[in-house]
C-alpha cells in the first residue's frame, strides 16, 4: 500500500494548478458572472488539458488515467471555482462522441433519487447532450426536445439553471448498471471538486487572516479566530482523505467496498465544503457578507455540489445499509 | 495513490491473523477493572506472549527484538489487533510507547541493557512522572526539585495524572534541576524506581468512578544519578523524543475499536423498541449513525494518508494534529449519539434489560478525556493555527 500521491499524481496537480490559477485568477470571475456563468474560451482550454479525456484509454484517445488521478484533477478545479458542466462532461467521454475533446458539452441529471422534482439542470444553455440517469438505465436527451425555463436567480452565480418542466424520455444509451455507475462515478468525482472547494476557502480566509489587523494585530493571531481557522484545516484533511479513498477504491475495488468508501467521501467532503465556506465568511467579519470577497462563492458552489450525485442524506443512509447488512 | 496491500504485507497479515485466532481465545477475557494485581498479570502476560511470538514492539527496531514494521504493516497490525479482539497494551504503555524508546535513543549502553528487554518481555511495568498541578499544557513549567547529593539527586515535588503507577516498578520522571536557568533549561529526565523511599501514591478518581490515575507525592526521594537519561538540563529535549513516539500511530488500534461501537450501536438499535418500532427504523437515526460511520472511514483514510507520508518524509505528518483532532470529534459525537439511544436506560451505568450501559458510558467518559490527554484540543488547534497555517503565534508572557 502506497496512499500518497504518487511523484507523476503530484506533478498532475501542480500542472492543473498553475493552469487554472493562470487561466481563472480572482479578477476574471465577474467577467464570466456577467457572460451568464460559462465560459467557452475557458472550457476549450479546460478541454485542451485533458480533463474530460483523463479516464479514456490511449486508444480510444484518452490519457489512460485512474479516478485518483481525476480526483486531484477535479479538486483543483473545484479549488478555484471552474465554472461550467465539468463532471458531467467528464463522466460522458467515452459515451458520448466529442465529450471528451469538450466538443460536445454534456450536462445531466440524476433522477435516481428519492426527490426527482423539480427537475432542474445547469447549464442547460449551453448543452448539446443532456444525460438523464434513471434507475433502469443512462438516458440521451437533446436538450431541443425539453421544456425549460431559465431560473431567474440561480444560487451560484457562476451556475446558471433551468427548471425543466418537460423531460422527454430519449433513447437509452445504458442499462441500469451503467446508470448506478455513473451515480457512483460522479459522487466520487464531486467529492473531489468538495475537497478542493474546503481548500480554497481555507486558502482565502487564511490569507486574509494574516492581513487584516485589529487591536493592532493579524487577527489570525487571536485564538479565536486562529481555531477557525485550524478547524476549517481539520476539514479540509477528513475531505481530502475522504475523496482520495473514493477513488483509490474505485481504482482497486478488490480492496474494499466501493459504494462505502464513495458514500463517506460525499458525506465527509461535502460536510467540509459547507462547513469551511460558512467558517470563511466567519472568519472574513463583515466583509465576508459582501459580494466583493470570493467567500460566498465558495458557500454557494459547496451547495450545488451538495445536490449533485446524492447529498450527505442520502449517502449516510446508504452507509447505513451498509452496516444494517454486516450486522 | 495505491491501496492495494503486496504480497508481503498480506502475509504478514495473514501470519499475524493466523495466530491471534489461535491465541486470543486462548487467553481469555480480562479481568475486571477494579482488581489492579489481575489488570498487570494479564496486560503483562499478554505482553510476553506477542514477545515470544515476535509480535511484541511492533515499531521498535529489530536489534532491541522489536518487529521495525513499517507504516502500512503498523495499521495492518491495529487492524487486526481489532479484529481479533486481542486485549489491549494496558500497563505495558509507557513503557512500550515512551520509556522504552527514550532509552533505546538517549540511554546509556547500562540503561538500554537493564530496561529495553525487560520492558518488551512485559517483566517491567511503567509509568509517566511528567504531569504536575500547575504544569498541564505548560508542562515545562514543573516545580518538581532534583538536587543533587554525592551519587545521587534528592527529589521533592508532586506530580499528578501518573496512569498505572500502582502497578510500575519504574517512572520516567521529570525534574528541575536547575532552578536558575530558562524555563526549558534546567529539566532533566530521570528513570525513577518506584520501590524507592519517599514516594507516595495516592489513586485519584476520575469520573469514571475509578481509573488509572494517581497522584505521587516526593519526599526527599534518591535517585542514583546514574539513572540521569541524556545530559543533565537537557530533559526538555530528551522528553520532546519521547513525546514523537506518543504521536504517529497510537491512537490508530482506538479508531478501529470505535468502527467495532458503531456495529453495537447498530445492534443496540435494532433491540430497542417503542411502539412496537425498533430505534433502527427511525430513519433520523440511520442517517446519524451512517454520517458517523462515514467520516471514521475518512479518519482512518487520513490515518493512512498521514502513516504513507512519514514513510516517504521520516518524519511523522504536519497533519498528527489534525488526525487527534478529527477522532477526537467523532469519537465524542459517537458515543454521545449511542449514549442517546440507551434512554432511560442511560441514567444507569450498569445494565438495564441487557442494554450497554456501562459500555456505552464507559466509551462516552473515554472520549471527553481524549480531548484532554496528550495535548488538549485547543493546543491542537494552535498547533495547526501557527505551524501549518502560519498565523503568527500566541504572547508567551513568560518567554524561555
Amino acid at each position: 500500500m502506497d496512499f500518497q500521491p504518487t511523484e507523476d499524481q503530484k506533478a498532475l496537480r501542480e500542472g492543473i494548478r498553475s493552469f487554472v490559477e493562470g487561466q481563472l485568477p480572482f479578477d476574471r470571475i465577474p467577467e464570466i458572472e456577467k457572460a451568464g456563468g460559462f465560459d467557452r474560451d475557458l472550457w476549450n482550454e479546460v478541454a485542451e488539458m485533458g480533463v474530460f479525456a483523463l479516464r479514456l484509454s490511449e486508444n480510444e484517445g484518452g490519457v489512460g488515467l485512474g479516478f485518483s488521478d481525476a480526483v486531484l484533477v477535479f479538486a483543483e478545479l473545484g479549488r478555484r471555482l471552474v465554472p461550467g458542466p465539468v463532471v458531467w462532461t467528464h463522466l460522458a467521454a467515452g459515451l458520448v462522441d466529442g465529450a471528451a475533446t469538450g466538443e460536445t458539452v454534456v450536462g445531466g441529471v440524476d433522477l435516481m433519487g428519492p426527490t426527482p422534482e423539480p427537475v432542474v439542470v445547469e447549464y442547460f444553455d449551453t448543452l448539446d447532450v443532456l444525460l438523464v440517469l434513471r434507475s433502469d438505465g443512462v438516458y440521451r436527451v437533446d436538450p431541443a426536445t425539453c421544456e425549460a425555463k431559465p431560473v431567474d436567480v440561480p444560487l451560484d452565480p457562476l451556475t446558471p439553471i433551468h427548471h425543466v418542466t418537460a423531460l422527454p424520455e430519449g433513447d437509452k444509451i445504458g442499462d441500469a448498471d451503467a446508470a448506478a455507475r455513473l451515480r457512483l462515478e460522479g459522487a466520487a468525482i464531486i467529492s473531489g471538486v468538495q475537497l478542493g472547494l474546503s481548500e480554497g476557502a481555507l486558502e482565502l480566509a487564511n490569507d486574509y487572516a494574516k492581513e487584516r489587523q485589529q487591536f493592532g494585530r493579524p487577527i489570525g493571531g487571536f485564538q479565536a479566530v486562529k481555531h477557525m481557522l485550524a478547524e476549517m484545516f481539520v476539514k479540509q484533511e477528513a475531505a481530502r482523505a475522504g475523496a482520495y479513498n473514493a477513488g483509490a477504491t474505485l481504482d482497486a475495488p478488490e480492496v474494499a467496498d466501493v459504494q462505502k468508501a464513495v458514500s463517506a467521501a460525499k458525506v465527509t467532503a461535502g460536510e467540509s465544503a459547507i462547513r469551511n465556506a460558512r467558517t470563511g465568511i466567519q472568519v472574513h467579519g463583515g466583509m465576508g457578507f459582501t459580494w466583493e470577497v470570493m467567500a460566498h462563492y465558495y458557500l454557494k458552489r459547496a451547495w450545488v455540489c451538495e445536490n449533485m450525485f446524492g447529498t450527505q442524506d442520502e449517502h449516510a443512509e446508504k452507509i447505513a445499509t451498509i452496516l444494517e447488512a454486516a450486522n | 495513490m495505491d491501496l492495494r496491500t503486496t504480497p508481503e504485507e498480506q502475509k504478514f497479515r495473514d501470519d499475524l491473523a493466523a495466530w491471534l485466532a489461535s491465541e486470543v481465545p486462548a487467553y481469555g477475557p480480562p479481568p475486571s477493572t477494579h482488581d489492579w494485581d489481575a489488570r498487570r498479570a494479564y496486560d503483562t502476560g499478554w505482553q510476553r506472549k506477542l514477545f515470544e511470538a515476535g509480535y511484541a514492539g511492533i515499531n521498535w527496531p529489530k536489534e532491541y527484538g522489536g518487529l521495525d514494521a513499517s507504516g502500512v504493516e503498523q495499521l495492518i497490525y491495529f487492524e487486526e489487533i481489532a479484529k481479533a479482539n486481542a486485549p489491549y497494551i494496558g500497563v505495558n504503555f509507557v513503557g512500550m510507547l515512551h520509556g522504552g524508546p527514550t532509552i533505546m535513543v538517549e540511554g546509556t549502553e547500562a540503561q538500554k541493557a537493564a530496561h529495553i528487554p525487560r520492558i518488551i518481555s512485559g517483566e517491567e511495568v511503567w509509568c509517566q512522572g511528567f504531569s504536575e498541578p500547575v504544569a498541564g499544557s505548560d508542562l515545562a513549567n514543573l516545580q518538581t526539585r532534583a538536587e543533587r547529593d554525592g551519587d545521587h539527586y534528592v527529589v521533592n515535588g508532586h506530580k499528578i495524572w501518573t496512569s498505572f503507577a500502582h502497578v510500575a516498578d519504574y517512572c520516567e520522571m521529570l525534574v528541575r534541576t536547575d532552578p536558575d536557568s530558562s524555563k526549558h533549561g534546567g529539566i532533566s529526565w530521570l528513570i525513577m524506581p518506584m520501590d524507592l523511599d519517599g514516594i507516595d501514591i495516592r489513586p485519584l478518581p476520575t469520573l469514571e468512578g475509578e481509573g488509572e490515575f494517581s497522584e505521587v507525592f516526593l519526599e526527599d526521594v534518591r535517585i542514583p544519578v546514574s539513572n540521569l537519561v541524556g545530559k543533565e538540563n537537557d530533559g526538555w529535549r530528551v522528553t520532546n523524543v519521547t513525546l514523537r513516539f506518543e504521536r504517529g500511530t497510537a491512537f490508530a488500534s482506538d479508531m478501529i475499536q470505535l468502527q467495532a461501537f458503531v456495529a453495537k450501536m447498530v445492534e443496540t438499535a435494532k433491540k430497542i423498541t417503542s411502539d412496537g418500532a425498533t430505534a433502527w427504523d427511525d430513519k433520523a437515526l440511520r442517517r446519524e449513525i451512517g454520517h458517523l460511520s462515514g467520516e471514521l472511514e475518512s479518519l482512518w483514510a487520513m490515518v493512512k494518508l498521514s502513516v504513507c507520508e512519514a514513510k516517504e518524509t521520516g518524519v511523522p505528518g504536519v497533519g498528527a494534529s489534525a488526525v487527534k483532532l478529527y477522532y477526537t470529534d467523532i469519537f465524542q459525537r459517537t458515543t454521545e449519539l449511542a449514549v442517546r439511544l440507551l434512554g432511560r436506560a442511560g441514567i444507569s451505568r450498569s445494565d438495564v434489560m441487557d442494554l450497554p450501559a456501562q459500555h456505552f458510558f464507559a466509551r462516552h467518559f473515554n472520549a471527553i478525556s481524549t480531548a484532554i490527554a496528550a495535548g488538549t484540543s485547543q493546543i491542537q488547534k494552535n498547533i495547526i493555527g501557527e505551524r501549518i497555517l502560519g498565523q503568527v503565534k500566541e504572547p508567551k508572557p513568560n518567554p524561555a
